[in-house]
């Protein structure tokens, strides 16, 4: 039987050379009727451009493509020539016979247009359907992606709704036609893990609904599982490896393919949790950081003139104490206060209420600044005009230091330590990769000797396989010199890897605290087990998501609004959960 | 001199930078003094001179050298030009970052500062000023200072905003870096290639600007030389004497067009956009 | 907060800054008014005489006094009284506006109808040839001083064609409509051309910037045409920074009426505050800055609410 599309030796290029600046260098595959096709592979792998390719889009973006063959059959069962098709002829079968989805449901979406406009665009487009027909289609689509009160949201803009809403807006246009071949390109990776779950359960649904075959990318060999038939692994520009999903998962034959299952980070339900610095029940040590009630609220204003009314309660009496040489792993969703508390220990948001207190460390180390931090974002979080002399040289400087032989001497050894090379003093972080910024951002937090390093989200921007390494780094470093991580994370399976303890943090509350094997492996708050399943494993194939509509509750609070005094239930030596009402 | 070098290699940024060049030389002889013949002296026998070998681009009314006074003009409008923009960009810059820094009431007080100078059209608060203070060189420099201050203060606050939210600011307060070297070397120094653009696009609408003051009889009082007055001069012997309108015509347009290509390239050579890493 | 209300309540604000930076200024004039007033006969006055002009005119009052009754003067329709007309300053005023009203808004449409197809020309066939010309012709067209243009296009017509702009009379719109529109299609075109060249830069960077947005490959990808995609999906989104730009440039038209005014002759409102300025007429200046002042103020409102219109980001009241 013909496949429903057959590419062969794709290559395409970038720029007035495009033969010479190849990203897609050769790439075969066959997909049949209703099947999934997964591409895996992390940035610059070419698995992008390889998806925007089949639909042609990439000649929009300054692609071109250089050489291979791609062919599609059609609903009558004719073969389409997608290489030499004209683009009125592409403009036919884009929306009609392939859809598409994409990574920022927020941007992917016409800001100025309401919503059943741009849904209804697509029946226009292909099915000819104008005024109350397309608006009755728009609502249909809508309600077929599951957004409840679909009537009135047609009338939204795209502002109006969450990232998550907006992915199942882009799927309901996606499919509105009925096409038969769905792309996503890496349609979950700007969402929540939750949320992601239910855009995976909704794809799954739908495609069980309408037979249509997809193209699943990420970059999340884990997400692979429980929606693939097939998957390639690609890495610079080739398909290093393609298969059965079984038989990739399983018996892996590339180096390549064999590091993305090994050595990243996957989620185990707490099977891989840290075996080292335990906390030792019976030592009383002093904590390294304090937090009592720890509460952070932003007032709102209704308008100009009046006071208050009421205030965004983010953080709202957050305990928990942290001992050195140990992590603690703050874990929640966006919107659910972590950060803020990450900002707060650092002073960089005001605290409404609550207190602080750090321990003294070894009377001989002692810092000026115990608590330090390092950021989300490599790019964002160097100055690009300063040299990293003066970067690292920078809170030497502010703390009343000078830059003597013995802080470049510190600065060289905590550069090779972090693993970089000396000579890096006199470049500027343009000249690093994201995995080395961040290696250069942890090297300045550690330049003040401190007891404590706050570490909100440092490695989620980061490449799968550099996330890995940079993990690796912090534990080393953890104990080398008897430091203790705050670690605020969204991704599960980066905090198994370095967690000694977990707080799940919802609502501005935690709701979820103890040792990181028995919190992951024995969750007990609804809430925790909740994030817990929602996260894609490798081991859990073709097994349904459940499709969970339920929103986050909103933490605006009427002024002077106090939150009732939490009760916890204790399970075993290190681990309560809050008692739900 | 890395700037250059990318000046030069850009299409545009070539010719500008040759224009503007070309212009400097001019414009620090003319005001040295060092031009063909004296610019204000009267020559009575050769009155309305077409251009000649003697007189490149002929004589006026008065027998004066046409292309001595348009050196001597360009001095006088680059001299007005660069003290105006010199003071627009200086002192946009320092309420700028005050603004952006301090927040909250001293943004609210200098952004509406701004906004009662912006609600006026740029040539109307520039006659106000001149009203004021009587026409005259210093007037035109404070006069188009003043007129381009607030944008200078826009363009400042904005990326300044965006510099402090930015996650190495958020860095130094965790280190109590001092205000003053977190404004200096976080935001400052990341504003120098925004500020290069407006600078250059600055001296084309100052040079516009003070031309304007001279053609209306607002600017450079005779009878020291001026682009605008030569030029308002010209309409009542526009069909006997031509050379007296397009020489000064295409020395205001050419300076300004020079300055317009200059900073065009300048934009597309330092703009973040062009040099930022895929994150 | 909405963005609107926020708008409105800077208004009254910015114009008490307006009004008051107005006053400061001419009271900031070398020299008494009275001087001012009367010339070289002010010298002929007593001391007591003039005392009780100055009196008369209430300028013995400290300048927060004056500045209040003035600016009750203002809100009753009294902005003084124009020396050199001997009238009503308001009277003059209301005057000569509509032909510098009506000439800013002829300018306006020639640049903006000349402006943006050529920048969307220019934005569609990027690096193309056609492109290219389009750029050179704005970045000239930018270059080039309206009093320099009104010049060459004047000294074009009467060396190359022996004839005059068509001056004589000046006849308002509604008395003779065509008379009136080819008196002003020169001086429009004079005004508008600078301004029809950065509507095109502008139009075309705009475009060319949406048209790289995520949302437009979307529409692509739905099988939109090439046209709907241009002109549905990317026009709205790039028409916000020309919005921007114009009600920004209409202050530079009012404000360039004064030369092209007085290139061409025209009895506006510009070079009537030129004239002004050159009789020391004050009542006069104050009065008419105030009043320029205040329009452009309003048409930069105006262009908000066009905002509010245009862009759903901005009238849900995030900033």
């Amino acid at each position: 039987m013909t496949p429903l599309l057959s590419v062969s030796n794709l290559r395409v290029g970038f720029g007035r050379n495009p033969q010479a600046n190849e990203v897609v260098r050769g790439i075969s595959f066959d997909l049949a009727d209703g099947e999934t096709l997964a591409i895996v592979g992390e940035s610059g792998s070419g698995k992008s451009v390889t998806a925007l390719s089949i639909n042609r889009l990439i000649d929009f973006g300054g692609g071109r493509i250089t050489g291979g063959a791609m062919t599609l059959k059609r609903a009558d069962g004719s073969l389409f020539d997608l290489m030499s098709a004209t683009e009125p002829q592409l403009t036919g079968i884009r929306g009609a016979e392939i859809g598409m989805i994409f990574q920022e449901p927020m941007t992917s979406l016409n800001p100025v247009l309401t919503i059943g406009w741009q849904i209804e665009e697509s029946f226009r487009l292909h099915r000819g359907l104008t005024g109350r027909q397309a608006t009755a289609a728009a609502k249909d689509a809508l309600d077929r992606v599951r957004i409840p009160d679909a009537a009135r949201r047609l009338k939204y803009t795209p502002n109006q709704l969450s990232g998550g809403m907006l992915q199942r807006v882009m799927i309901a246009i996606a499919l509105a036609c009925n096409p038969r071949l769905l792309i996503a390109d890496e349609p979950t990776t700007a969402l929540d893990v939750t949320v992601q779950a239910q855009i995976m359960a909704l794809l799954a649904e739908l495609k069980r609904e309408t037979g249509m075959s997809m193209i699943f990318i990420t970059h999340d060999i884990g997400l692979v599982a429980g929606i693939a038939d097939k998957v390639m692994v690609m890495q610079n520009g080739q398909a290093v490896e393609q298969g059965e999903l079984n038989q990739i998962l399983d018996n892996a034959r590339h180096p390549y393919t064999q590091h993305l299952l090994q050595d990243v980070p996957h989620f185990t339900n707490g099977g891989t949790t840290r075996s080292d610095g335990r906390r030792d029940k019976g030592a009383s040590h002093e904590p390294a950081l304090k937090v009592d009630g720890l509460v952070v609220r932003f007032p709102l204003r209704s308008n100009f003139f009046s006071r208050a009314t009421g205030a965004v309660h983010a953080v709202d009496g957050v305990d928990f104490d942290l001992m050195q040489g140990e992590t603690l792993a703050i874990v929640g969703e966006s919107g659910s206060g972590k950060s803020t508390t990450a900002r707060a220990v650092l002073g960089l948001v005001r605290s409404t209420r609550g207190s602080f207190s750090v321990g003294a460390r070894k009377a001989s180390t002692k810092s000026a600044l115990p608590v330090q931090m390092v950021f989300q974002n490599p790019y964002a979080s160097l100055n690009p005009r300063l040299s990293i002399e003066s970067i690292l040289a920078e809170p030497v400087v502010a703390t009343g230091g000078r830059v003597d032989a013995g802080t470049r001497a510190r600065m060289a050894s905590l550069l090779e330590r972090v693993g970089l090379s000396k000579n890096s003093l006199e470049r500027y972080p343009h000249e690093f990769s994201g995995g080395q910024r961040q290696r250069l951002c942890i090297a300045r937090a550690l330049m003040l000797n401190p007891s404590v390093v706050v570490l909100d989200e440092a490695v989620s921007a980061l490449d799968v396989s550099v996330q890995a390494k940079v993990l690796e780094l912090l534990v080393d470093l953890q104990r080398e010199f008897g430091l203790a991580y705050l670690f605020i994370s969204h991704d599960m399976a980066v905090v198994e890897r370095i967690a000694h303890r977990i707080a799940v943090i919802y609502a501005g509350q935690i709701v979820e605290i103890g040792d990181a094997t028995s919190v992951l492996s024995k969750p007990k708050h609804s809430y925790t087990k909740k994030l817990i399943a929602a996260v894609p494993t490798i081991d859990r194939r073709h097994e349904h998501f459940e499709l969970d509509t339920r929103q986050v509750p909103s933490l605006v609070r009427p002024q002077g609004y106090e939150p009732a005094p939490a009760r916890w239930e204790q399970f075993g030596g290190d681990h309560m959960a809050r008692v739900e009402v | 001199m890395r700037i250059l070098r990318a000046i030069f290699g850009h299409g545009s940024g070539r010719i500008g930078g040759v224009i503007v060049g070309v212009y400097l030389t001019v414009a620090i002889l003319g005001m040295l003094g060092l031009t063909p013949h004296n610019p204000i002296t009267q020559y009575r026998v050769d009155r309305l001179h077409s251009p000649n070998g003697a007189y490149w681009m002929g004589t006026d009314l008065f027998g004066r050298d046409v292309a001595s006074r348009l050196m001597a003009g360009v001095g006088q409008s680059f001299t007005v030009a660069f003290f105006s923009v010199a003071f627009a960009s200086l002192a946009g810059t320092v309420l700028g970052l005050a603004a952006a820094w301090l927040g909250r009431r001293w943004d609210g007080i200098v952004m509406r500062i701004m906004d009662v100078l912006l609600a006026f059209p740029a040539i109307l608060l520039a006659l106000l000023i001149v009203t004021v203070a009587g026409p005259g060189t210093w007037t035109s420099v404070v006069a188009i200072g003043i007129v381009y201050t607030p944008i200078f203060t826009r363009v400042v606050r904005g990326p300044a905003l965006s510099l402090k939210a930015r996650e190495f600011v958020d860095a130094a307060r965790t280190f109590g870096s001092s205000s003053s070297y977190i404004v200096t070397r976080h935001l400052l120094l990341n504003l120098v290639a925004p500020l290069t653009v407006q600078v250059t696009l600055a001296l084309a609408w100052s040079l516009l600007t003070e031309a304007g003051l001279s053609f209306l009889g607002l600017g450079t009082q005779p009878p020291a030389a001026s682009l605008g007055l030569m030029l308002s001069d010209s309409r009542n012997l526009m069909e006997t004497a031509p050379w007296l309108m397009i020489f000064p015509g295409l020395t205001i347009m050419i300076s300004i067009l020079g300055f317009n290509l200059l900073g065009d390239a300048l934009r597309d050579i330092l703009d973040p956009r062009m040099r930022r890493t895929p994150a | 907060m909405n963005y609107l209300m926020r708008r409105l309540a800077t208004f009254p604000l910015v114009l008490l800054g307006v009004s008051i930076l107005v006053f400061v200024a001419i009271r900031m004039v070398p020299g008494d008014s009275i001087t001012a007033m009367l010339g070289t006969e002010a010298g002929l006055l007593t001391p007591a005489q003039r005392d009780s002009l100055a009196a008369y005119f209430g300028i013995d009052q400290p300048w927060f006094v004056q500045y209040w009754r003035w600016i009750g003067g203002i809100l009753h329709g009294n902005l003084g009284i124009s020396v050199t007309y001997g009238r009503p300053a308001l009277d003059v005023i209301l005057e000569r506006f509509p032909l510098t009203l009506e000439l800013a808004v002829l300018s306006m449409v020639i640049a903006l109808a000349a402006g943006m197809p050529a920048g969307i020309y220019a934005a569609t066939h990027n690096e193309k040839l056609s492109d290219l010309g389009v750029r050179i012709f704005a970045m000239i067209g930018q270059s080039t001083p309206s009093f320099v243009l009104g010049l060459l296009i004047i000294y074009t017509l009467s060396a190359g064609f022996g004839v005059l702009p068509a001056m004589g009379e000046f006849a308002p719109l509604w008395q003779d409509p065509l008379r009136n529109l080819s008196q002003l299609m020169l001086p429009a075109i004079t005004l508008g051309f600078a301004f029809a060249a950065s509507v095109t830069r502008i139009s075309r960077s705009a475009m060319l910037d949406v048209l790289s947005d995520d949302y437009v490959r979307t529409a692509r990808s739905k099988g939109a045409s090439a046209r709907s995609v241009i002109w549905r999906h990317a026009l709205p989104n790039a028409l916000i920074p020309v919005v921007t730009l114009s009600g920004i440039e209409f202050g530079y038209l009012l404000g360039g009426a004064v030369i092209v005014e007085q290139i061409y002759a025209l009895p506006g409102l510009g070079r009537m505050v030129l004239d002004a300025i050159q009789q020391r007429d004050y009542a006069l200046v104050q009065g008419s800055v105030l009043f320029i002042a205040l329009n452009f103020m309003i048409v930069n409102l105006l262009v908000d609410l066009a905002y509010v219109a245009l862009d759903p980001r901005i009238r849900l009241g995030e900033s």
